[in-house]
Order: structure tokens, then sequence, then C-alpha cells
């Protein structure tokens, strides 16, 4: 346990001493979110409409980003291996790893979406709702986004490749997380949409980073 | 199983099979096609438009067919390392996604006059969609490495995440409130469908699955062969 802290840590320290990472992928979902009035017209009504979806598809794109390299530098200066040779089993390297993602690129998107909830003229009603979907959300958008990073390691043209594989996956957590706040909107309970997206986490917390680590070990070989 | 990890046993076997399959495909796809085309009746809501099931359905079910036997090759890749279920695997790829292809093309063509739209984002058909992209992705997957080895066990890995997709497509329409109909060949308590429709869709079910025999056969054998080229340029560079 304290080992798998520590790996998280180091994970932290190490995005946060370079400090890109966090901060990239806020602004990326920021602009991501600005565009939209751009594209479909300032229109209160419409921009109130399409708001939970933009900002989950906004979400989606933002934590893509930072994914390719979640492994990636490990694997180049040779940490990996020396990770893989460790006594901690490499499926805890994999949701250390996931999770340091998430605190780096996952948790400032929920702090940053109540603010684009209120440039997009969102109803207030699906304010709770919104923080709430994407806490469940982005964990398991960084769970199965390590799938991917750990497939297309040392791939020619990961960065693209990973997101042709990753976003078809993605697309449940889209339908629950966006029909969550929509369902909030409409005076509906969010109550099924709020279980199935905790349902897909809690099947994705041990799945993921098995396969993660079965991809990994193929990559170390 | 490991008889069959020999490829030249499995060529002889190959070569024994694919002159059968081949014949038999043609045979059933010319009967299953008449039948399907001509002899059979029209529905009496839909008129002849029905005849788009006869493709539509077993291009549905082989899309599926085949990504299972995808994945249980996957499988059998990963904890045996049977070196002929990597190939199976990367050579079925292209054959189950032209099927789904088909499946959505010929849905998308059948749901224009029947349902007035060419899609629906409905549970059925995004979910089929998803499985297209898991194909895509998978044969994007395989050729992106140096080494074709690491990227079928890339692959490999690929496809066991997906297979979570398949029980999701076949109750899809169970599960959700769809515009597409529910399951009414394969349940548990018989098929609804007429046996004068009935018959042919079976028809033409069979001659899908041993033109993907053919084919798949073809495809591992051209594949084992340039293995051996490969290997035998390499030996020659290395002299």
């Amino acid at each position: 346990m304290t080992r798998f802290l520590r790996l998280v840590g180091r994970d932290l320290r190490l995005a946060l001493r370079q400090g890109s990472d966090a901060s990239i992928a806020v602004m990326f979902f920021v602009l991501c979110v600005v565009l939209f009035p751009f594209g479909v017209g300032p229109e209160p009504n419409i921009l109130a409409r399409i708001a939970a979806g933009v900002i989950w598809v906004a979400a989606l794109l933002a934590s893509l980003l930072s994914l390719e390299r979640l492994f990636q530098t490990d694997y180049e200066d040779g940490s990996l291996e020396l990770l893989a040779l460790s006594p901690v089993p490499l499926e805890a390297v994999v949701l250390a790893k996931t999770l340091a993602h998430w605190l780096v690129t996952g948790l400032p998107l929920i702090v940053a979406a109540p603010i684009l909830a209120v440039l997009l003229n969102m109803d207030t009603a699906g304010f709770g709702t919104l923080v709430l979907t994407l806490a469940i959300g982005t964990p398991l958008l960084s769970l199965i986004g390590g799938i991917g990073a750990a497939l297309t390691l040392g791939a020619r043209r990961g960065g693209v490749l990973l997101s042709l594989l990753i976003l078809p996956l993605y697309i449940p957590v889209l339908i629950f997380g966006a029909g969550a706040i929509d369902a909030s909107l409409h005076g509906l309970t969010p109550r099924p949409h709020l279980l199935l997206l905790a349902g897909l986490l809690a099947a994705a917390l041990p799945l993921a980073p098995w396969a993660g680590a079965a991809a990994l070990r193929q990559a170390v070989e | 199983m490991h008889r069959f990890a020999n490829p030249a046993r499995f060529q002889r076997l190959a070569t024994a099979i694919l002159p059968w399959s081949a014949g038999a495909t043609v045979v059933l796809l010319v009967v299953g096609l008449y039948f399907s085309l001509f002899a059979s009746p029209p529905d009496y809501q839909q008129g002849d438009t029905v005849r788009i099931m006869y493709i539509h359905v077993p291009a549905a079910w082989m899309s599926l067919f085949v990504y299972t036997n995808m994945a249980i090759a996957a499988a059998c890749g990963l904890v045996w390392k049977h070196p002929l279920a990597d190939l199976f695997a990367k050579a079925a790829a292209p054959v189950g996604a032209g099927f789904t292809a088909i499946c959505l093309i010929t849905g998308s063509l059948w749901g224009a006059p029947m349902w007035g739209t060419w899609w629906v984002w409905d549970a059925r058909l995004t979910s089929v969609l998803i499985l297209f992209f898991l194909y895509l992705g998978y044969m994007a997957l395989v050729n992106a490495f140096d080494d074709p080895q690491r990227g079928m066990r890339a692959g490999n890995v690929l496809l066991l995440v997906g297979i979570v997709n398949v029980p999701i497509i076949k109750f899809s329409v169970e599960w959700w409130n769809t515009l597409h109909q529910p399951a009414s060949v394969m349940r548990m308590d018989g098929p609804t469908v007429a046996a004068p429709m009935l018959v042919p869709l079976l028809i033409m079910a069979v001659a899908f699955t041993l033109y993907f025999v053919t084919v798949v056969l073809l495809r591992l054998r051209a594949e084992i062969v340039q293995r051996r080229i490969q290997t035998m340029r390499l030996t020659q560079a290395a002299e």
C-alpha cells in the first residue's frame, strides 16, 4: 500500500514539476466548450439545450489529450521495465498511474465544469448532477484510457491510434453522463443513470488495470 | 488444439477443406438468393422490401459470430501462445468488418422505406456501429507496430476488452425501447418467423458462414506463406 501511494506521489510530483499536463487539459477543455457558442450561434436556449452534451464531449477529449504520455515517458527512459520487475504487481502500477492521471487531468475538469455551465446558460437544476457525473465519469475515462495507452505503447502514430481505439469505448460513459444531466434538467431523477455510471466504474476499477497490465507486459517483454 | 499449431499440418488441412467449403458457399448462395429473392412470399405489410432481411440478418449474425470467434482466438493466443490463433484473429478481422458494414448499410437501406429514416441513434444501431469501430481499431492496432508479433498481442488484448460490446448488441433490443424490432429467430420459445421465410434465411446464414470459413482459410494460408517468405529473406540476408 505504501509502495502504491509512493508511486502515485511520484507521478504527481513529475506532473506538477513539469507543470504542463494539468493546465493544458483544463485550457483545452475550456477552449473546446467556448468554441460551441461561435459554432451554433449565441442563442441562449440552444446553448442551454446542448450544454450537458458539449461539456461532456469536451471533458472526454480533454482526458484523451494527455493519455498518450501516461506510460510513454516511463517506457522510453526504461523505468517501466524497472517497475515491471519491482515487487509491486503491474496491475497496481497501472492503477497508480491512472489514479495520478485522474488527479492531474480529471479533477481540474470537475472544478472548471460549473463555470462553463454558467457560460452556456445551463439551468442551475443540473449543476449538482453535472459535478456528480463528472466525479464518477472522469475516473472511468482515465481507467479505460489507461488500457488504450498501454496497448498503443511503442506503436507508430500512437496518439491518433489511441483516440481511434478509446473513443468508441467512451460512448457508454458519455451516454449515461449526459443522460443523467438531461434527466435532472427535465425534472426527472438522475438516479438510474448515475447508478449505471457508478456500476461501470465498479466494473472498470478491477478489470481495466488488469487489461492494462496485460498490455504492458506485451510491451516490456 | 496444439495439433493444428503446426503450420504444415494446417496447410494440408486447409487445402483439403477449401474446395469443399468454396463449392458449398457458391451452391448455397445461389440457392439462398433464388429462394430469398424469388421463391419466398413478400411480407403482408412490408411487401418486397422484406427481402433485404435475407442479407441484413445473416450479415448481422456473422458480425457478432466473427467477433466472438476472434475474441476466443485472442484468449487462446494470449494464454497458450498458440501461433495460429493470433493469425486467425488477424485474418478474420477484415471479413468481420465487411459483414458489419454490410449489416449497417442494408439496415440503413431497409430503414429508409420502413422507418422513414436512414439512421436513428437507438441502442441496437449505435452498438453495432461501435462494433464496426472496434473492428477498424483492431486492424489499425495490429498494423501499427514494426514487430508483427507485438501488434497481434496488443490486438488480442483489445479484442478481449471489446467483448463487453457483444452481449450489449445482442440484448440491446430487450433492455432498451428501440425502433429496431426484437429478436425473432434466436429466441428461447422458438422462432416467430414463418417457415417460407425462415428457410431461405437459414440457407443464407449457412452460406455466409461457409463464405467466412473459405475466406479465412485462404487468408490464413496466404499469411503463413508470407511469413515463410519473410523468414527465407531474412536468412538469405544474414548469409
